[in-house]
């Protein structure tokens, strides 16, 4: 089992759930970031007095999946989130040792 | 305000000018004001004086520069007091008008210059900069019906202070069985009540504006403290100086149709007062003060856009064709200034910011202020433009030049735009529409006196209430914020 953590821009997030859950990806959570990679910030100016904004918004794509679903499911997001300018977001692999089914008791594969 | 009556009678006015100066500013002195400033002034201020004749509540009658667009059409002599008349001497139409004016002139503060600044700062102090408002709104109704309204609309026995003759409305009166009622002597034709309401709108609005430059850092005790005795000290003296006929500088002939000098240049150097005497926010330069939510903002300047037609249109004190040309005059001016400042904005920075826009659009409302029913449409082209471009300098370059913290330019978009508007006035002046002349000479008295007066009394109050129970929040307060460590409250 393998968690995906893909930071992405917030605008493709629908693009993504959709690629996902084609493939029969059944769950996912999302969270509202800031951050910073190659793409910098962005200045803005009220009345003269200029801020400088290093973070900016992104959104933060966590599945699990089971690993023979590894290299389609990150063929999908990186399709989907894909625009081709500085900014679209990473991907982070790693490796889940267990999961675990609140309602049900199931564990790992049946519980994904 | 009431310039209509009042513009008819510059003519008798202004020959008493350098004695009511003298006459005056010594009784001043021994009201409120710091001994050797004034003295100081008083010898500059006038040059040449005679024996003082009276010239309290002055009897002249006769309007000797004929003015065919007066307000006061009535053959008896025009009353230099409040004064009680028959039900039948109301206008309904000027009565209607003025009931509008004034709320839409509270609407103006409440909840117009709220939101306008609420939305400019953090926000973790945007109740604590509504609640500024919303407070001075409620205190500064107490107080102008405990005296306020008899301090500056009442002619007293100098030119420096009304009486206290109206203190609790005393003489306000309805009286339903004798069919009569009180009217001002600045606005004969609706009830004194209408009056008394439709200036304490403008008494409530000049403090609230002060609150923008200092917004974040000031404690809610002590700015009720500093409101409260500003108003007495400073609003309402010069408030009578240039409204009340009899006030020294209404006497020399200044003018100011709505308040560009007793509202905005008065608030804005108090503003200034208060932002060197409380010293910048922290972190400012270094952190983000960026508005948490422009939306507000906007919202703010809309409402004070639409209420400022009762400000200014309102300050003819009549349903009038001089209230439709203040009207115009004030939409004309107020668009022009926008885009002056739009296009400046866009030109040196490379884009048209929303609070650029907004922020021009309140600079030209401040700057036609004082020239409202004195000026043609196309003088208001030129008041605007002119507000626009300054006003964005005296916010932006101006200030961070300087280097002090006007926190939400209550100093660089009102009291320049009030100085803007009042020296303009003197140079564009239609005596067409107004049936008085000035010039910017006469105009620089009132600029002079309250930039004067207003800025060393601000700084007397500022420094008194700081002494006693201190003006700024610990800088623990500051870093959390105001709503929740003065108000106990946070919106998330």
């Amino acid at each position: 089992m393998k968690l995906i953590t893909a930071i992405i821009k917030p605008f493709k997030l629908d693009d993504v759930r959709a690629a996902l859950t084609a493939l029969g990806v059944s769950g996912m959570s999302v969270t509202e970031i800031k951050g910073f990679g190659r793409q910098r910030g962005h200045t803005e100016l009220y009345r003269g007095a200029e801020y400088t904004v290093d973070f900016v918004p992104k959104s933060r794509l966590e599945v699990a999946v089971r690993a023979n679903l590894l290299e389609q499911a990150i063929e999908a997001i990186v399709t989907a989130a894909r625009t081709g300018k500085v900014g679209d977001g990473k991907i982070f692999i790693s490796d889940i040792e267990r999961v675990i089914r609140i309602r049900t008791g199931e564990t790992d594969d049946s519980a994904l | 305000m009431g310039n209509g009556l009042r513009a008819s009678k510059r003519g008798w006015s202004e020959s008493h000018a350098p004695a009511a100066a003298v006459t005056g500013l010594l009784l001043a002195l021994a009201f409120v004001s710091p001994a050797g400033v004034w003295a100081q002034t008083a010898s500059s201020a006038a040059p040449a004086p005679s024996p003082a004749p009276a010239v309290t509540a002055p009897t002249a009658t006769e309007p000797t520069a004929a003015a065919p667009a007066a307000a006061a059409p009535a053959a008896a002599p025009a009353p230099t007091a409040p004064t009680v008349v028959k039900f039948a001497d109301i206008n309904s139409g000027d009565t209607a008008w003025m009931l509008t004016s004034s709320a839409l002139v509270l609407m103006m503060t409440i909840p117009g210059l709220a939101l306008f600044y609420g939305g400019m700062v953090r926000k973790k102090n945007v109740l604590a900069t509504l609640m500024q408002s919303f407070a001075i709104t409620c205190l500064v109704t107490i107080l102008w019906w405990l005296v306020g309204y008899s301090l500056a609309f009442t002619p007293g026995s100098t030119a420096y202070l009304g009486s206290f003759g109206h203190a609790l409305f005393n003489g306000v009166v309805y009286l339903h069985d004798a069919s009569k009622l009180s009217v001002s002597h600045l606005g004969t034709t609706i009830p004194e009540t209408v009056y008394a309401m439709f200036q304490l709108t403008f008494a409530i609005i000049t403090p609230a504006l002060i609150c923008g430059s200092f917004a974040e850092r000031m404690k809610f005790s002590a700015m009720l403290w500093f409101m409260g005795i500003w108003l007495l000290a400073v609003y309402c003296p010069i408030a009578h100086w240039v409204w009340e006929p009899s006030g020294w500088l209404a006497v020399k002939g200044v003018l100011d149709f709505a308040g560009g000098t007793v509202v905005h240049i008065n608030a804005g150097i108090a503003g200034l007062a208060s932002a060197l005497m409380l010293g910048k926010r922290q972190g400012l330069g270094r952190e983000s003060m960026a508005p948490h939510n422009l939306t507000l903002t906007v919202i703010g300047a809309s409402l004070l856009w639409v209420g400022w037609f009762g400000f200014n249109a309102g300050s003819a004190v009549a349903a009038d064709g001089r209230a439709g040309m203040a009207f115009a005059a004030t939409q004309i001016a107020t668009a022009a200034a926008a885009l002056a400042w739009m296009f400046t904005e866009w030109a040196t920075k490379g884009k048209p910011s929303v609070l650029g826009i907004a922020s021009g659009a309140v600079a030209g409302l401040v700057a036609i202020t004082p020239a409202s029913g004195f000026v043609g449409p196309s003088s208001a082209v030129i008041i605007g433009v002119a507000a626009g471009v300054i006003c964005y300098l005296s916010s932006t370059s101006v200030k961070r030049a300087l280097g002090y913290d006007d926190s939400l330019d209550a100093f660089g978009v009102h009291c320049i735009g009030g100085i803007i508007g009042a020296l303009l006035t003197g140079a564009l002046v239609s005596k067409d529409i107004s049936g008085v002349d000035s010039t910017v000479l006469t105009q620089l008295w009132g600029v002079g006196a309250t930039l004067i007066y207003g800025f060393i009394m601000s700084m007397l109050i500022l420094k008194l209430v700081d002494m006693t129970i201190g003006l700024r929040v610990t800088a623990d307060e500051e870093r959390q914020g105001l709503d929740i460590t003065q108000h106990g409250e946070s919106i998330e």
